[in-house]
C-alpha cells in the first residue's frame, strides 16, 4: 500500500503540492485528474523520488521511502512512465527494454545496498554475471543475455512492438514510444506502476487499445497502477477510483461518477459562474 | 564472436606483418594512442561526461611505471598494470567530489585537475625528477606487447559495452533521470565509467613510457587532453570503432607528416574542422563498424 501523509512540495513561492494525502490500496486502479498545472505530475516525481518533498511523509507497506533516492525508491517496486517520453532514442527498442530488465535482475542481486530492505521482487539467479563474466562474455554471459533477451522480447510483444525490437527507439510513431514506455517499466517487474498521461497524442482507436493494454497488465502482472490522464473516457473506463487536484489540493476523491457530479471538480475545470464575467 | 576474431586478425597481421623500424614505431604509437581513446571514448562518447584532462592519468601511469622498473626493478608487466591501477585510484579520489558537476562545469573542472596533477608531478622532483624528465626507462614496449594490450583492451571494450554495463553507461549518457528511475545508481555509474577510462589512460601512459624510454611532465599537458577528447569526438560519439578508426588516422597523419614539421598541426585542424562541418556527428556517427557491414547503414539513423 503506498500512503501519501500532508506531503508539500514548494519550488521557491510556488507551492505544487498543498498537504497531499491519499492512499492507494494494492491491486488498485487510481485515475489522478485535474487541470493542467495542478500538481499531477509533481505527485509522481515526488512518489519516485525525483524531488524530495518539502514536507510530509510517504510509506511504501509502511515503511518511509520519504529519505531515499530515486533509484532505491524504484528498486521497491514503483516503476513509472513519463509526460515528455524519456526513452534512449539512439539505442534500439529491445535494448530500452534490456536496459531496465538486466538492471532488475542483475543490479539488485549483486548489490544489497538498502540492507535491510529487500529489493520487491527475487532477482532471477538465471540472469546473473558479473563484471568479469561482461569482458570475457563467458558462458554465465551469454547464458544470462540470452535469457534477458528472451524476456524483453515476451515484454514487447505484450504491447504490441515484438516486430520492431532492432529499431531505433527514437524513430517509433508517438504511441509506439509511449507503448515502450510501458513496456520498459514493466521490465522492472514492480508493484506499482505509475503511468504519466499514457494516452496523450494518441487517436481514439490507439487509445482503446491502450484502455485494453492497462488492464490487461493489470491483471497479469498483479500490478497497483496510478495513472494521470486528461482523456476522461480513459479514467472512466479503467479506473474504480479516482482523485481530483487543483493547484496542488486535492480537491475531491471517490468513485468515477462521483467525481463526475462533484460541484468543486466541475468548477475547477469548467469555473463556477461568480469568476464569469 | 565474429568481431572479436576479426580483432585478433588484426592484431595478428599488426603484430607480425614485416615491416621497416619506423613503420614498427608508428604501429606502437597508434595502439598507444589507441589505447588513450579507448578510454576516453568510454567516458565521453558512452557516459556522455566530457573531459579535458585525462593526459594526467596517461602522466600517472607512465611515471607509476617507470618508477617501479627503473628504482625498484619490477617486470615491466606487473609494472604496467600498477600504473594502470594508480591512474585508478587517483580517478577514484578525484571523482568523488566532481562527478556530481554536470556537462560543461566538469568539463572545466577536468581541466584543472589534469593541470594540478602534472604540476605535482613536475614539482616533486626527489621522486620523478621535475622537468628533467625520467630518462633511462627499459623499453620495454616492443611492437607485439603494444598490440596485444591493445588487441586485449579492444576486445574487452567492445564486450563491455555489449552487455550490462554498456546498457548502464549508454542509460545515464541519453536520459541521466531517466536511468536513475529504472533503478540506476548513477552517481556510482558515472563513476565507474570514469575508473574505467582511467584505467585505460593510465596503460597507455605506461605503454608511451616504455617506448619512449623517457616521460617528461611537459608531454601530458592540456594539448594532449585536448587532442584525445578531439580524437573521441572525431571518431563519433558513442562508437569505438570510430574512436579507434579516428585515433588510428590522426597518429597515422601527425607521423608521415612529420617532414613539413609544425605544418602538419595544420592538416590536423583543417581535418577536424571538415569533418565537424560534413559529419558534426562524427566518422562513425553512434554506429560501429558493423552496423555499416550488415544493416547498409540505415541502422539507427535518430
Amino acid at each position: 500500500m503506498l500512503e501519501l501523509v500532508n506531503i508539500d512540495m514548494a519550488f521557491g513561492g510556488v507551492k505544487a503540492l498543498d498537504h497531499m494525502s491519499f492512499k492507494i490500496s494494492d491491486g488498485s486502479i487510481t485515475g489522478i485528474i485535474g487541470p493542467n498545472g495542478a500538481g499531477k505530475t509533481t505527485i509522481f516525481n515526488v512518489i519516485t523520488g525525483v524531488y524530495s518533498p518539502t514536507a510530509g511523509k510517504i510509506f511504501l507497506n509502511g515503511r518511509d521511502i520519504t529519505p531515499l533516492k530515486a533509484y532505491q525508491i524504484n528498486r521497491l517496486g514503483i516503476a513509472r512512465t513519463f509526460q515528455n517520453l524519456r526513452l534512449f532514442t539512439r539505442s534500439s527498442v529491445l535494448e530500452n527494454v534490456m536496459t531496465a530488465a538486466q538492471n532488475h535482475y542483475i543490479n539488485s542481486y549483486r548489490e544489497n545496498f538498502l540492507g535491510s530492505i529487500q529489493p520487491a521482487v527475487k532477482p532471477d539467479p538465471k540472469i546473473n554475471y558479473g563484471f568479469f563474466d561482461a569482458l570475457l562474455h563467458l558462458g554465465r554471459w551469454r547464458n544470462s543475455e540470452r535469457t534477458l533477451k528472451l524476456n524483453s522480447l515476451e515484454l514487447l510483444a505484450r504491447v504490441g512492438l515484438a516486430d520492431r525490437a532492432d529499431q531505433a527507439a527514437g524513430t517509433l510513431p508517438y504511441g509506439m514510444q509511449r507503448r515502450l514506455e510501458i513496456a520498459r517499466a514493466l521490465a522492472l517487474s514492480p508493484e506499482i506502476l505509475l503511468l504519466d498521461e499514457p494516452a496523450a497524442g494518441m487517436n481514439p482507436e490507439e487509445v482503446f487499445e491502450l484502455n485494453n493494454l492497462i488492464t490487461g497488465i493489470h491483471k497479469d502482472f498483479k500490478l497497483t497502477i496510478l495513472v494521470i490522464e486528461h482523456h476522461m473516457d480513459l479514467i472512466m473506463n479503467i479506473c474504480p477510483h479516482v482523485i481530483c487536484l487543483n493547484f496542488g489540493e486535492k480537491i475531491a476523491e471517490g468513485s468515477g461518477s462521483e467525481i463526475q457530479n462533484n460541484p468543486e471538480v466541475l468548477a475547477a475545470y469548467l469555473g463556477t459562474g461568480e469568476e464569469e464575467i | 564472436m565474429k568481431r572479436n576474431i576479426f580483432l585478433i586478425i588484426i592484431g595478428i597481421a599488426l603484430a607480425f606483418w614485416p615491416l621497416g623500424g619506423y613503420q614498427e614505431g608508428i604501429i606502437i604509437l597508434t595502439c598507444i594512442n589507441c589505447i588513450a581513446a579507448m578510454g576516453v571514448s568510454i567516458l565521453t562518447g558512452f557516459t556522455g561526461i566530457f573531459t579535458l584532462g585525462h593526459a594526467a592519468y596517461m602522466a600517472l601511469g607512465a611515471y607509476t611505471t617507470a618508477i617501479l622498473t627503473v628504482r625498484y626493478g619490477v617486470h615491466y608487466i606487473p609494472a604496467i598494470i600498477a600504473g594502470g591501477f594508480m591512474a585508478v585510484l587517483i580517478a577514484w579520489l578525484i571523482g568523488i567530489p566532481t562527478l556530481k558537476l554536470t556537462g560543461d562545469y566538469y568539463a572545466i573542472a577536468s581541466i584543472g585537475l589534469g593541470e594540478a596533477i602534472r604540476l605535482i608531478i613536475e614539482n616533486w622532483q626527489s621522486l620523478t625528477r621535475g622537468s628533467r624528465g625520467f630518462p633511462g626507462i627499459d623499453p620495454y614496449t616492443t611492437r607485439f606487447t603494444a598490440v596485444i594490450i591493445f588487441i586485449m583492451l579492444a576486445i574487452f571494450t567492445f564486450n563491455m559495452l555489449e552487455s550490462n554495463i554498456g546498457r548502464e553507461l549508454k542509460a545515464s549518457r541519453d536520459d541521466i533521470i531517466a536511468a536513475s528511475l529504472l533503478g540506476f545508481n548513477t552517481p556510482r555509474t558515472r563513476m565507474k565509467a570514469l575508473l574505467i577510462s582511467a584505467f585505460y589512460c593510465g596503460i597507455s601512459g605506461a605503454l608511451l613510457g616504455g617506448y619512449m624510454s623517457f616521460i617528461q611532465p611537459s608531454m601530458f599537458d592540456m594539448m594532449k587532453s585536448t587532442e584525445l577528447t578531439a580524437i573521441v569526438v572525431f571518431g563519433g560519439l558513442g562508437s569505438m570503432s570510430g574512436t579507434i578508426l579516428g585515433s588510428a588516422a590522426i597518429t597515422l597523419i601527425m607521423e608521415y607528416f612529420r617532414d613539413i614539421s609544425q605544418y602538419r598541426m595544420l592538416i590536423y585542424g583543417v581535418l577536424l574542422v571538415v569533418i565537424m562541418v560534413f559529419r558534426p556527428e562524427g566518422l562513425m556517427g553512434s554506429r560501429e563498424l558493423w552496423d555499416f557491414l550488415k544493416f547498409g547503414g540505415k541502422k539507427n539513423n535518430a
